[in-house]
């Protein structure tokens, strides 16, 4: 049996907020293929204030989808819209006081049923762009799809690539043979990690500094060459501060609140410190108010 | 309350006799069973023992075709990866699409190194078309793998009847029999099966004993070597306490074959009526005709497994489930899916496996726990209004996918 916080089970026993909305003017219906899971949501939104005055909930899932959707109406109940849209799939998660990996799959769910709920109350049509694979790596929760799409937007080629980019396998190691098959499959071989050749000792040992304004530019030129990856996926990124070895950066559309989020953050410091040559952290906007 | 215990396909409790029996055998009874000193020729006395008892339950012509194993895994993957040394030329294996992961894993690996896998499909029933099967039996065939039972819905497949017709082509024949070694009467010498598969704690022995019988005069390939242990065909220091548990074990199940298909068998059917009687919208899952007499497999329409073992759970009850969600991988139940059962449907599969230890007095507590809680999950499903289905469910519930 999974390992469930007290949050979720009192959730699950006691959900809040659960059966039909009468007088819902929002109502999203959405699942997840992978495990049969699915949930509508019903909003009650006052059409002056925009704001959510009502939020119900119902589910066929599992205890975990049970209790994210209890959670998701307690948490945006009383919020506008627009704030609404700012909670992550992570906020909900964590306000259960954390899921187990495998079950992260029912706080995404949660959100994207906020979205089609919104966009339903607007009279938009939302479709999801989210494939969700074979749960993969158990320590960073990265399933197969993710994996496989990064292997090909980046044409990887080593375990170490896909680590680097997806975070996947960075931890108990135990999924590497999946990760080799991934690979395998995407680019007909497998490459071993080449000892990089040793690179001639420079000729001064100090480096050429780069000005403040260079390093700027270089920062924006990375970022820009990797717009086209995240716009793929509907996202995009703009820079917003350098602090020093800080780098904060804003993930905007489909990024904004995406599980991959830290994945991504973590393939765009990986592209910003060999572009930079120095280390350097990428952290979310967010990141800011809080230090 | 007492706690129930209805989950025995999964595990089951080791009997006090085993347990018991056991127990010497970590402290006075420490010695290595290859030794030729006193401390070892006790052990090795007991081990015959043992063998002979596993002899007896799967009624094997020589105690010599007994091989103990770590498990029922090993003993699996022993099996296949024996016929395939043995008979290099042959590439093919035959199993079914609702094996245990521990057969259809090794297959789908196997796959990878270039092997042919053929899976024989199944009805909604749960029964496979023997037609089909001869149909397959060819000389590229290195050896058939087919379930004895089933362990999520019980159902039987005619393994005596397929060891024959892979016989007859000079096919080796393997059934993996852990669900049903201890609650069907097996008589192995009078059937063409060349190996099969057991695992201790599904019968009351421990965890960590498993039996591989090969029939005398099977090609056969080890798949641990180094050791003369089980004549050369499993290498490794014997489990000893465990083979000694094993053997009591299964002297029980023999004791208490006929309880397990009268007793036993009536309590899982009376716990099936109990409920189906109490709840609409729910039905039993396999071959009601030929299946074990312990195992109930009820899908609850339009709820999910996982909510239901929750609150079983929170009453004392342990059951399982047919449904992607607890087994630690997102499938839905690949047995289920292969039995067509709609999703709505085989995600509210509960398993009840019952055994010689379960009473009457605890049927009843399950049969009133349960209409409550299907009620209680269904107010929370989207396909479900008032004391029904809504109209239409797939039309009126139907979900952006993700």
């Amino acid at each position: 049996m999974w390992d469930y916080s007290e949050k979720v089970r009192e959730h699950f026993f006691n959900p809040r907020n659960s059966g039909p909305l009468a007088d819902a003017n929002g109502t999203g219906d959405v699942g997840s293929i992978k495990c049969g899971d699915a949930l509508r949501l019903m909003l009650k939104v006052n059409p002056d204030s925009e704001v959510i005055e009502d939020a119900h909930f119902q589910t066929f899932g599992c205890g975990s989808a049970i209790a994210s959707s209890s959670a998701l109406t307690e948490i945006i109940k009383g919020k506008t819209l627009d704030d609404a849209l700012k909670v992550s799939n992570q906020d909900i998660a964590d306000y259960l006081d954390g899921l187990p990996p495998e079950k992260m799959h029912c706080s995404v769910m949660g959100r994207e049923a906020l979205q089609a709920a919104v966009a339903n109350y607007r009279g938009e049509v939302w479709s999801d762009d989210h494939e969700e694979g074979d749960l993969v790596c158990k320590c960073f929760a990265i399933d197969a799809v993710m994996i496989e799409e990064t292997i090909r937007g980046n044409s990887l080629k080593t375990m170490e690539d896909v680590t680097n980019y997806t975070k996947a396998g960075g931890g108990c190691s135990a999924c590497h043979e999946k990760i080799e098959d991934i690979l395998v499959a995407v680019n007909g071989r497998l490459y071993s990690n080449e000892p990089k050749a040793k690179k001639a000792p420079k000729e001064s040992p100090v480096k050429p500094q780069l000005t403040n304004y260079q390093r700027i530019r270089k920062i924006e030129d990375t970022l820009e060459a990797l717009r086209p990856m995240l716009q793929r996926d509907h996202g995009d990124v703009t820079l917003v501060e350098v602090d020093g070895k800080k780098i904060y950066v804003a993930l905007t559309g489909a990024c904004q609140g995406c599980q991959m989020e830290s994945a991504t953050l973590g393939g765009i410091q990986h592209k910003l410190v060999e572009a930079l040559g120095e280390l350097v952290q990428v952290l979310p906007v967010g990141a800011m108010a809080h230090n | 309350m007492k706690p129930i215990y209805m989950d025995n396909n999964a595990t089951t409790a080791c009997d006090p006799a085993v347990v018991e029996a056991m127990l010497p055998f970590f402290t006075e009874q420490f010695g290595n069973a290859s030794s030729i000193h006193s401390f070892g020729a006790q052990v090795g006395k007991a081990l015959k023992t043992a063998r002979g008892q596993v002899q007896s339950v799967l009624g094997a012509a020589h105690d010599s075709e007994v091989v103990f194993t770590s498990c029922g895994t090993e003993s699996d993957s022993t099996a296949i990866l024996s016929a395939l040394k043995a008979y290099p030329e042959r590439r093919t294996i035959i199993t079914t699409v609702v094996e245990h992961p521990a057969i259809l894993t090794l297959c789908e690996h196997l796959e990878k190194d270039g092997y042919v896998v053929q899976r024989l499909r199944v009805d909604k029933k749960g029964r496979i078309d023997l037609d089909e099967y001869k149909s397959l039996l060819d000389d590229r065939v290195a050896i058939v793998s087919a379930m004895w039972a089933n362990n999520e819905t019980g159902t039987l497949f005619p393994v005596e009847d397929m060891a024959e017709l892979a016989h007859a082509k000079g096919i080796l024949f393997h059934t993996d029999a852990v669900q049903a070694v201890g609650k069907l009467p097996i008589d192995l010498k009078s059937t063409k099966i060349d190996m099969l598969s057991l695992s201790g704690h599904k019968l009351h022995a421990p965890k960590g004993i498993g039996v591989l019988y090969v029939r005398r005069n099977t090609r056969f390939r080890p798949l641990l070597r180094g050791g003369h242990q089980e004549r050369g065909r499993r290498a490794g220091t014997e489990n000893s306490a465990s083979i000694v548990g094993l053997g009591v074990a299964c002297d029980l199940a023999q004791q208490h074959m006929e309880a397990e298909n009268t007793t036993v068998k009536r309590l899982r059917d009376k716990l099936e009526r109990g409920i189906l009687a109490k709840v609409k919208n729910a039905f039993v899952n396999g071959d009601r005709l030929l299946r074990l007499p312990n195992t109930a497999s009820i899908a609850f329409e339009y709820v999910e497994g996982e909510g239901i073992l929750l609150l079983l759970n929170k009453l004392g009850i342990a059951a399982s489930s047919g449904s992607a969600c607890t087994s630690g991988s997102l499938e839905p139940s690949h047995v289920m899916r292969a039995m067509g059962i709609p999703y709505t449907a085989a995600h509210g599969t509960i398993r009840f496996s019952l055994s010689r230890y379960n009473t009457e007095e605890e049927v009843d507590r399950v049969i009133a726990a349960v209409p409550p809680i299907i009620a209680q999950l269904r107010k929370l499903s989207p396909y479900w209004e008032g004391d029904g289905p809504v109209t239409n469910p797939e039309q009126a519930f139907a979900p952006a996918y993700a």
